[in-house]
């Protein structure tokens, strides 16, 4: 059997759940999720994160016992003073590794820091991730956009650099951010009295067109895609092309069940097929695609599915 | 009202007449690009060949204007030469500055070309003073093009904490996303204006009538259905009309252009330096009027007198303005 | 620029008398009118890049014919037709003719007379877009173009025809040329 060896990461939540449903997330991800690392915090609206606060020390707690490293993640839109505070804070500590999904947080990286890369951050091309890993990072979560032909490309610059190349493996995909909070919009609300209604939709709500067409996902601030970008097939290709991790982006439902099918595939445990069909049944209510990487547009049904 | 600080005006040109138009109207600054994917208006039958760039900055010179070069989209894996022989040339040409966004092309062009001034693009979408001082630092940027999620209270605390200048959209389509950093065009289509220079490009937009409707659809993605008569915009992603749970309507944005002429004293007041009209893609009439309409209320500040009401509602799209992201309840 | 916008449509008496007119002659003046674009704008082949392959449908709205653009880098040409006989085409763009002249002549904004309607586009938007740039860059004069045809006559033609175009331009509301802006060279 063909070793395929992938560092599997948990993204940061991208939704507004309740707190006890944060908390119970982590300690299954902790305790059942055959994961590596998990990256943890708010990265989408910073109105969010006070709900939750409290509860993320025993989470990392929890995941470190669950033998996880975990990862502390940052906003992609920083724009407050008090977002720019918390943003410095994140580099005040030096017990665990922290995610920029901003360039802001260039700005705080001292010689010693460890951090990563995330998704969010614009590294289309060699120049700039040997850019970034000259100033120390050590891995990086490409963007969701690139092309097939790209990321082999950037694996590649990535392990000259010393560096792991990451792909967004699962979930649905963060497409934009904008100051605007379009949960709020949707509610006749604006951002500064949204009244939290995004926490109404765990996975996001569903944008369809005027066809009746499932397109977009709106969550708060962030605009993702409907449909979930599901890798396991693919597996192969991604580790020829030299990709060393997956990130396992978080949704309701069985998630721990998608970390077990991924790991299960990655290790050859599982073939891509069957790794699939055990995708479909803990989330059954996904529609899938690999349309950014191998198809003629981000929306492309799974090819060969 | 007291005299204003002058304030720059910084133009559109997609094509060679367009970028004459401009200086004629009164542009203090041109931006323009190459005709191919390094800028983010690269759409067909637009943009400049080596040969007219030379010839518009010359035109410019002569002028007393600026030509400022966007190659503000993001290098492709594996082809940065593209990019890189457009800043060398820039340089070779005598622009009198280039608009960046990417990380290694800023590095390149700070190293390779330390005497080429460097605007930082909007497309960076460096949104606070912390990420301007990184690209200031870094690349000796002198200039930032702030993107279109602040405040003006929010530019004003920027300008007091930066020490390179500021410069803002004032007038022209508007991006409701933080730019650089938005993907919805490849999800629907496969170019994206961070990789391709082309946001919704019309390659894949269609119009058809169905029952009494002008329907627009993008990468087969009905955007919009209006009735017959109605305004009818271009079926840009994020000014689409979606169902989202209950709600059915412009999800994201009206399909309202950017009209901040009121708020230019407020925007002097906030220390910006320049002010950018937004519009590569459009025709030479809409850059000559546009552009003499805000030169005249660039004077008229500058004069301390006030701003005459604008004019251009016409040009629009969707013939509505907004002030947008200027003012705290957009959001 | 024109913002308080009516766009005057041809009148249609004029219109009338028009559909029983052959089009034989049209389409000849049409062939040389491209032909003659051709030779005097280069730059505008150059701007419409692979483009130049398609079949434009350009359709007055307000007159009873259309006419079939092929700019074709090397043999352009332009024909005229009855409308609903004018075969395939690639792409369409419909409007009365004072809004294509007024876009032409660089008086009205392809965009702005989009969004209000005026214009409407069916097919490959693309290359609509190409088009609309390569013209708009070229800073065409229909009426110039036309006394260019003339050939040695041009001289003698010139004052005259210009003078009539601006008096059918003021008495019709129609941008029948270019509004004349000296560009110190």
């Amino acid at each position: 059997m063909e070793q395929k060896k992938f560092t599997l990461t948990v993204g940061p939540l991208q939704f507004n759940w309740p707190a006890d449903a944060f908390s119970d997330f982590y300690a299954r991800v902790a305790d059942e999720a055959p994961v590596d690392r998990v990256v943890i915090g708010e990265s989408v609206c910073s109105k969010r994160a006070p709900f939750y606060a409290n509860r993320i020390p025993d989470a990392i707690e929890r995941l470190q016992r669950g033998g996880k490293s975990v990862v502390l993640s940052s906003l992609i839109l920083v724009t407050l003073e008090r977002e720019r505070r918390a943003a410095r804070d994140l580099f005040a500590q030096a017990e665990h590794e922290v995610e920029i999904d901003d360039l802001t947080l260039m700005n705080y990286v001292k010689p010693e820091t460890v951090f990563s890369i995330g998704p969010m951050v614009n590294v289309y091309n060699e120049a700039t991730l040997a850019f970034l890993a000259g100033k120390g990072a050590r891995r990086f979560c490409l963007p969701p956009e690139l092309p097939f032909a790209s990321v082999e490309v950037l694996a590649a610059a990535a392990a000259k650099c010393g560096a792991a190349s990451e792909l967004w493996a699962y979930g649905r995909i963060p497409l934009a951010i904008s100051g605007r909070c379009y949960h709020a919009r949707a509610h006749g609300l604006t951002k500064d009295s949204c009244q939290f209604v995004c926490a109404r939709d765990a996975d996001g709500l569903t944008t369809r067109t005027l066809d009746g067409v499932d397109f977009l996902a709106i969550n708060g601030v962030q605009t993702l895609s409907h449909k979930y970008c599901n890798l396991i097939g693919d597996l192969d290709r991604l580790a020829k092309a030299g990709v060393t991790g997956l990130r396992l982006s978080p949704h309701s439902g069985d998630f721990t069940g998608v970390c077990r099918a991924f790991a299960d595939a990655a290790s050859g445990a599982v073939s891509p097929r069957e790794g699939l069909l055990r995708v479909r049944r803990a989330a059954p209510e996904a529609a899938f695609s690999d349309g950014f990487l191998f198809g003629d547009f981000g929306a492309a049904p799974l090819a060969g599915a | 009202m007291s005299a204003g600080r002058t304030l720059e005006l910084i133009c559109p040109a997609g094509t060679p007449a367009a970028f004459r138009a401009a200086i004629d109207a009164g542009a203090h600054a041109v931006y323009c690009g190459f005709d191919d994917e390094t800028n983010a208006r690269n759409f067909p039958g637009l943009n400049f060949s080596r040969d007219e760039m030379a010839e518009a900055i010359k035109y410019a010179g002569r002028h007393g204007a600026k030509t400022l070069i966007a190659i503000n989209t993001f290098p492709r894996a594996g082809a940065s030469r593209l990019w890189s022989s457009a800043v060398d040339d820039a340089m070779r040409l005598g622009a009198d500055a280039v608009i960046l966004a990417d990380l290694g092309l800023l590095d390149y062009a700070s190293r390779r070309h330390p005497a080429l001034r460097l605007h930082l693009s909007v497309q960076a979408a460096a949104a606070n003073a912390d990420a301007i001082a990184f690209y200031a630092r870094s690349f000796g940027v002198k200039r930032v093009v702030l993107p279109r999620v602040l405040t003006v209270q929010e530019i004003a605390a920027i300008n007091r904490d930066i020490e390179i200048e500021t410069e803002v959209f004032i007038f022209g389509g508007l991006c409701v996303m933080a730019e650089g950093r938005c993907s919805l065009s490849s999800y629907a289509t496969g170019k994206s204006p961070n990789m391709n220079g082309a946001c919704s490009p019309a390659s894949h937009v269609v119009y058809r009538e169905e029952g009494g409707e002008l329907v627009s659809r993008l990468g087969g993605f009905a955007i919009h259905r209006v009735a017959a008569g109605q305004a009818a915009p271009y079926p840009t992603l994020c000014k689409g009309c979606f169902q989202a749970g209950d709600y059915r309507g412009h999800v994201f944005e009206d399909p309202a252009s950017l009209d901040a002429a009121s708020l230019i004293p407020a925007l002097a007041k906030a220390g910006v330096t320049a002010l950018k009209i937004e519009g590569r893609q459009r025709s030479r009439a809409y850059t000559e009027a546009v552009v003499r309409s805000f030169r005249r209320a660039l004077d008229a500040h500058a004069e301390g007198r006030p701003i005459p009401a604008s004019e251009l509602r016409d040009l629009t799209e969707g013939q509505q303005t907004t002030s947008g992201a200027y003012r705290k309840t957009w959001r | 620029m024109s913002n308080e916008r009516t766009i005057p449509h041809f009148p249609r008496v004029g219109a009338l008398v028009l559909r029983f007119a052959p089009l034989a002659p049209l389409s000849l003046a049409g062939a040389s009118l491209a032909a003659s674009l051709g030779r005097r704008h280069p730059r505008l082949f150059s701007r419409l890049g692979e483009q130049a392959g398609k079949k434009f449908l350009i359709d007055p709205i307000d007159l009873p014919f259309v006419f079939l653009l092929a700019p074709r880098t090397g043999s352009p040409g332009l024909r005229a037709l009855r409308r609903g006989e004018a075969g395939v085409w690639d792409a369409r763009i419909a409007g009365p003719l004072a809004a294509m002249l007024g876009m032409v002549h660089g008086v009205f904004d392809g965009d702005a007379l989009f969004f209000s309607r005026d214009l409407i586009i069916e097919g490959d938007t693309g290359a609509v877009l190409a088009l609309r740039n390569a013209i708009d860059n070229e800073e065409i004069d229909l009426t110039r173009e036309a006394v260019a045809m003339l050939g040695p006559l041009e001289s003698m033609a010139a004052n005259p025809v210009r003078q009539l175009a601006a008096l059918v331009g003021r008495w019709s509301g129609v941008a029948v040329t270019r509004i004349e802006r000296e560009w110190p060279e």
